[in-house]
């Protein structure tokens, strides 16, 4: 089982990368929802007994971080009629070493904190570093949609840290679950924002059209 | 039961007002009312721990719970006259009341998860009240202010989490992330993981307080949002943040660990009090001003935390004297804004009244004598000087001082200056006058003489946080 979770913690940091690198707001989003159903999985291969406490988390995990919320923003871009691309202020080459710090400097804390319960080293390293990935995307990219992506980021982050403390405190975890209201709420604004916008742009056409 | 109730009345308050916009004003009085006797028999009979001890009432809960129902009664009754002149909207009682419920469920949890729900919930009960007038610059405010507070609240979940692991295998009897066990087994906790918890706590309550340099969504959003939304903010919010990172050193100063959390507080005051006097002077916007002024205040919060001593009681003092003086000064400058009188000039010709009160809020808000704040921030530079940093104190007056000339400038000019069109004095509604002279009423008091009562209150919440009262 340990193979299989340092597996799964590697291709939520990949996942982490491909958001960093990628220049479509559509291959953002598949690979949030790809980090989500991995989330997802984590506590099933952490936990070699399967508690009903277990199967729940990996379920409500998959259910809200890979379809509800992948969908729900796949639903925002279609209503808001996003259609550019991903416009970062910073480069995505330089996103990218950027990433690579983050994973250094993730990796050299994690050694120097003591690791709680027998979870793997990694584990604590690909939680610190999806933190600071998410606030990279939060702090670098113009587009609001990619700013939630980036979110999410932050948040799996700090689910995969939960995970530590499942066994010790019940519902720690759970509790992660309203950062996602957040998600919701931004996901909303943003649909607000554009059907704003579009009325706005309406309003002073009509103006114009009113003075001829 | 007590404890129970103080969260479920303004939650079933909310419900219940939901729709209906006639009757927001007389509903918010009602529970608001019922809300504040509930605090007041707190008062008489302190009552026992509920649910495993996750509900509590301790000193430093019972200072922030009282300061935000007294305020919120206040902001209920303005909202009366506030009402009768402007479209409220079918949620506007409802989220007021949720916010209340929020607050007292910071106030009083004691288990730190449970205060994280807390603080989460009054982070998104005010995104709809900024968005009160439904234009694009209520839209952008609002935005940026749930980014940057979600950051923040995602922060202190983490730091939560290191929390827990700093206690590692728990011991028989020993309840996790509950406040009272924190404190009683510090000497066990994890002291690296004890670190990393209080650094993340501080830098995520520390954005909802709006501290230096988190502090870019206030401005915005104490501009954009109505005048009762932006005192409440200012007052309570900022209260609940506060009483965030009070837990979070509390917590670390019984592990023996005061010396690591103290520098960060103090850094974190000075940079919000440098910030505030940098962009209180020349600002044109009275809101923005007041947003800086609450930067000043918060900073001058976390600095007399960080001072420890008697500035632990200062901070106190000041957070009581906060949330009265922001109440004035935001519900004075928004009946200005209701008479539609012209924010530029001859303010105390057109509504007297108001205007009164904002001078009188001038005042109080700069640190004057014999107004509340005075004492507080005297104890606070009495900490600094005591302690022997006599850099610290120096600092802090000099900035006061600034912030002093940047808001008395404005202020003043927006009182006495000629307005540009004469207009006849308006008419000021006693709903809209009667909350802030009482809030004005009581950071007089406290600047001529403390009740005994609070006095005892205020040192027990100084004690747990390992200060002392003067």
């Amino acid at each position: 089982m340990q193979h299989l979770a340092d597996l799964v913690l590697l291709l939520v940091l990949l996942t982490s990368f491909l958001i960093l690198g990628t220049t479509r707001l559509t291959t953002c989003i598949r690979a949030v929802a790809v980090q989500g159903g991995l989330l997802g999985v984590l506590p099933l291969v952490l936990e070699p007994q399967w508690s009903a406490h277990t199967l729940g988390l990996a379920t409500g995990t998959i259910l809200v971080k890979a379809i509800v919320l992948p969908w729900f923003l796949t639903w925002a871009i279609r209503e808001a009629a996003v259609r550019r691309e991903v416009e970062p202020r910073v480069g995505y080459i330089a996103s990218l070493i950027l990433g690579v710090v983050a994973v250094a400097v993730a990796s050299a804390v994690a050694t120097r904190l003591p690791v709680p319960g027998d979870h793997p080293i990694l584990l604590l390293a690909t939680s610190l570093s999806c933190v600071i990935m998410g606030l990279l995307v939060l702090a670098t990219r113009g587009k609001a949609l990619i700013q939630v992506v980036g979110y999410l980021m932050l948040e799996n982050g700090i689910y995969v840290f939960g995970l530590t403390s499942v066994d010790r405190v019940p519902f720690l975890v759970e509790v992660g679950v309203l950062l996602d209201v957040f998600v919701g709420v931004f996901i909303m604004g943003i649909v607000v924002f554009h059907i704003n916008r579009e009325f706005d742009s309406l309003d002073s056409a009509r103006l114009t059209e009113l003075k001829d | 039961m007590l404890l129970a109730a103080l969260v479920l009345v303004p939650a079933l308050g909310a419900a219940g007002a939901y729709g209906r916009p006639a009757r927001h004003g007389a509903w918010l009085v009602a529970v608001a009312g019922v809300h504040l006797s509930l605090v007041a028999w707190a008062w008489l009979a302190p009552p026992p721990a509920i649910l495993d001890g996750w509900l509590a009432l301790d000193p430093l809960g019972l200072v922030v719970l009282t300061v935000v129902s007294a305020l919120f009664f206040v902001v209920a009754t303005y909202a009366v006259g506030y009402l009768r002149r402007e479209r409220g909207g079918r949620g506007f009682a409802s989220w007021l009341l949720a916010f209340l419920a929020a607050a007292s469920l910071v106030a009083v949890s004691h288990h730190l998860a449970l205060l994280w729900v807390g603080m989460e919930g009054t982070t998104l009960a005010f995104a709809p009240l900024i968005f009160q007038r439904r234009d694009r610059r209520s839209l952008e405010a609002v935005w940026k202010y749930l980014v940057i507070s979600s950051v923040g609240i995602a922060l202190a979940l983490l730091g939560t989490f290191f929390l827990a692991t700093a206690q590692g295998d728990l011991g028989p009897g020993v309840r996790p992330l509950v406040l009272d066990d924190l404190v009683t087994g510090a000497a066990q906790l994890h002291p690296a993981w004890l670190k990393a918890a209080f650094v993340f706590l501080l830098v995520g309550y520390g954005t909802k307080l709006g501290l230096a340099p988190m502090h870019t969504w206030k401005p915005d959003t104490y501009g954009e949002s109505p005048a009762l939304v932006a005192g409440l903010m200012a007052g309570g919010l900022t209260s609940c943040a506060f009483l965030g990172i009070a837990r979070a050193t509390e917590v670390t100063t019984a592990a023996g660990l005061a010396a690591f959390a103290r520098p960060p507080l103090v850094a974190f005051g000075l940079l919000s009090l440098a910030v505030a006097a940098a962009f209180v002077i020349g600002q044109s916007d009275i809101r923005r001003l007041l947003a800086y002024s609450s930067v000043e205040h918060v900073g001058l919060l976390v600095l007399g935390l960080g001072l420890g001593g008697v500035g632990a009681y200062g901070s106190m003092l000041h957070l009581v004297n906060n949330a009265l003086v922001k109440g004035l000064l935001f519900l004075a400058v928004g009946n200005a804004a209701l008479a539609a009188a012209s924010p530029r000039g001859g303010l105390l010709r057109a509504v007297p009244a108001s205007g009164v009160l904002l001078l009188v809020g001038l005042f109080a808000v700069t640190g004057s004598p014999p107004f509340g704040m005075f004492l507080s921030e005297l104890t606070i530079l009495r900490a600094a000087l005591g302690g022997g940093h006599p850099w610290i104190a120096a600092a802090m007056l000099g900035l006061l001082a600034l912030i002093f000339i940047g808001i008395a400038s404005m202020i003043l000019e927006m009182l006495y200056a000629p307005a540009a069109a004469a207009s006849p004095p308006v008419r000021e509604s006693r709903w809209l006058l009667v909350g802030p002279a009482a809030l004005a009423l009581g950071v007089l008091v406290l600047g001529v003489a403390i009740p005994g009562p609070l006095q005892d209150l205020l040192a027990h919440a100084a004690s747990a946080l390992g200060g002392v009262a003067p």
